[in-house]
């Protein structure tokens, strides 16, 4: 039944991927970056109940976070050219 | 592993749960541009992810484990939303055009 799931995510991963290679744009590819993150929150979890290892989710909480502000910072590093643009400075347009 | 009923109820959730996600998958690589692939990625990452939780929460009865699946889950459908609305916006503010209309060859 896990083993299922564990598949159904693996492929997942796999067409993320596919799309992250190809994607034209970087939007495209922060798309999949965060798609392969939530993935890989479910195959921690899949594989924590196949291998009767709780603790695994724990980390996929933490991956999650972290993918979430991973995501962000790729999104303002390419809105502002870097990261440590402050939006009060110039009065943020947006 | 556990009680025959929580193997009756979880089964089709995982299944049902890995269906959506393959499909949410699947249209992250065969939409057309990148508001289209958003569109398809929160599918799986809601309904699909959810399915699978919920299938995992029954699956281990009402322990610790179901407490931090729960936490996964409002995770995952807190976090989700936000990333894709983010990358939506910077994507609308570098100046990308959703493709509103399929210039196909009989021209409709």
């Amino acid at each position: 039944m896990f083993e299922i799931a564990a598949v159904a995510v693996v492929i997942a991963h796999v067409f993320a991927v596919i799309r992250a290679l190809r994607g034209p744009t970087v939007f495209d590819r922060l798309l999949a970056g965060n798609t392969i993150g939530t993935a890989a929150i479910l195959l921690l979890a899949v594989v924590g109940f196949l291998t009767g290892r709780p603790e695994f989710l724990d980390i996929g909480i933490t991956y999650g976070l972290l993918n979430l502000i991973g995501t962000l910072a790729v999104l303002k590093f390419f809105r502002f050219g870097d990261l440590s643009h402050d939006a009060q400075e110039e009065g943020a347009e947006l | 592993m556990s009680s025959l009923a929580a193997d009756i109820i979880s089964w089709p959730l995982i299944v049902a749960g890995s269906a959506l996600y393959v499909i949410g998958a699947l249209g992250l690589l065969r939409m057309p541009d990148v508001f289209t692939r958003m569109h398809a990625t929160s599918v799986s990452d809601t309904l699909g992810a959810g399915l699978l939780l919920a299938g995992m929460m029954v699956q281990a009865g009402f322990s610790l484990v179901s407490a931090k699946l729960a936490v996964v889950l409002l995770l995952l459908l807190y976090t989700g939303p936000v990333a894709t609305h983010a990358i939506a916006r910077a994507a609308r503010y570098a100046g990308l055009e959703p493709q509103l209309h399929v210039d196909k060859e009989d021209g409709s």
